[in-house]
């Protein structure tokens, strides 16, 4: 999967010039995945009430898992050359442990592609938007890699 | 009694595996909110079908493989007539959303006969639509409205692939 040099920049110049809150950002996405498909909801049974858009939104598990995805996609922001090596045990876990149909990280990533839509606005260019979709399906493809 | 209830079952669930409808439906909070952000779209609406298309295009090429009679530069003439069909079409559908099968008939039988669009575009389009909507309307674009068009879109998709086999 090649990420083409001058489209580098377009990730990682939208993360740290824009000062959007990250936490915000969090939120948003994994609330959003929950509301938008909600079969996702079938992997967090443990959550406590995903009953309601408004559930969703107000639930602190929701959130901190957010946060944990969220950062984990920062590191593949900063590991752009080695998605496969950066997401290797992270592929292994979502296998193995917590039984993930791969199909929904191209869900997630397509949602966070809508999120980032809603924060920019204009700004969320066709070309930049092109960029993000390489990534998020580059880290869909090394999140699927070591299933088996 | 018994044996009717069963025959009558059974006659249902023919009918069902028979007819192509679609099995999805909006509920009427869906169709209101999808009609309130619809009225924002139709004052631009040929602006938003241009931005979705160059949106598909730009992150999907493969997509323009259908179009190689096109000039596909940004803001060419073509894409311009095009990206306001399109959105036209999506326009009748929220117009007539409570028979979007009855609307897009012809359209259906245009894709399945005649133009023959890969499935799976369908949804590459869709998602373009959102992220577009998304940037001109953050506001309005709630975790329901974004649930709410999606699924709309799915069902046009679904209609528009309906005669495909």
């Amino acid at each position: 999967m090649f990420v083409i040099p001058s489209r580098l920049n377009a990730p990682q110049c939208l993360r740290k010039d824009h000062g959007i809150s990250k936490a915000s950002m969090q939120k948003r996405n994994r609330e959003r995945l929950l509301v938008v498909y909600p079969w996702t909801q079938r992997f967090f049974d443990s959550f406590g009430n995903l009953s309601s858009a408004s559930a969703i939104l107000g639930n602190p598990k929701v959130k901190a898992h957010g946060k944990k995805v969220l950062t984990s996609l920062g590191d593949a922001v900063k590991n752009l050359d080695n998605l496969k090596g950066t997401f290797s045990k992270l592929s292994e876990l979502h296998c193995d442990k917590l039984h993930v149909d791969p199909e929904n990280f191209r869900l997630l990533g397509n949602v966070l592609i809508v999120v980032l839509a809603i924060h920019f606005g204009k700004e969320f260019t066709p070309e930049i938007q092109a960029a993000w979709q390489k990534l998020v399906a580059g880290v869909a493809t090394a999140l699927a890699h070591k299933y088996h | 009694m018994g044996g009717d209830y069963w025959l009558i079952a059974n006659q249902r669930a023919e009918l069902k595996l028979n007819s192509n409808t679609v099995t999805m439906s909006l509920t009427n909070t869906e169709k209101t909110i999808i009609v309130s952000i619809w009225a924002k779209i139709a004052t631009h609406v040929d602006s938003i079908g241009v931005e979705a298309l160059e949106r598909l295009f730009a992150s999907y090429p493969q997509t323009k493989t259908y179009f190689p009679h096109f000039d596909l530069h940004p803001d060419s003439a073509q894409l311009r007539s095009h990206g306001s069909k399109v959105a036209n079409a999506i326009g009748d559908a929220v117009k007539n959303i409570d028979n979007i099968e009855k609307a897009l008939a012809k359209l259906s039988e245009l894709h399945a006969y005649i133009l023959r669009v890969d499935p799976v575009n369908f949804k590459l389009l869709s998602h373009s639509f959102l992220v577009t909507i998304a940037a001109h309307y953050p506001a309005e674009f709630t975790a329901e409205a974004h649930a709410a068009w999606d699924k709309f879109l799915s069902i046009v998709s679904s209609v528009l692939t309906e005669k495909y086999r």
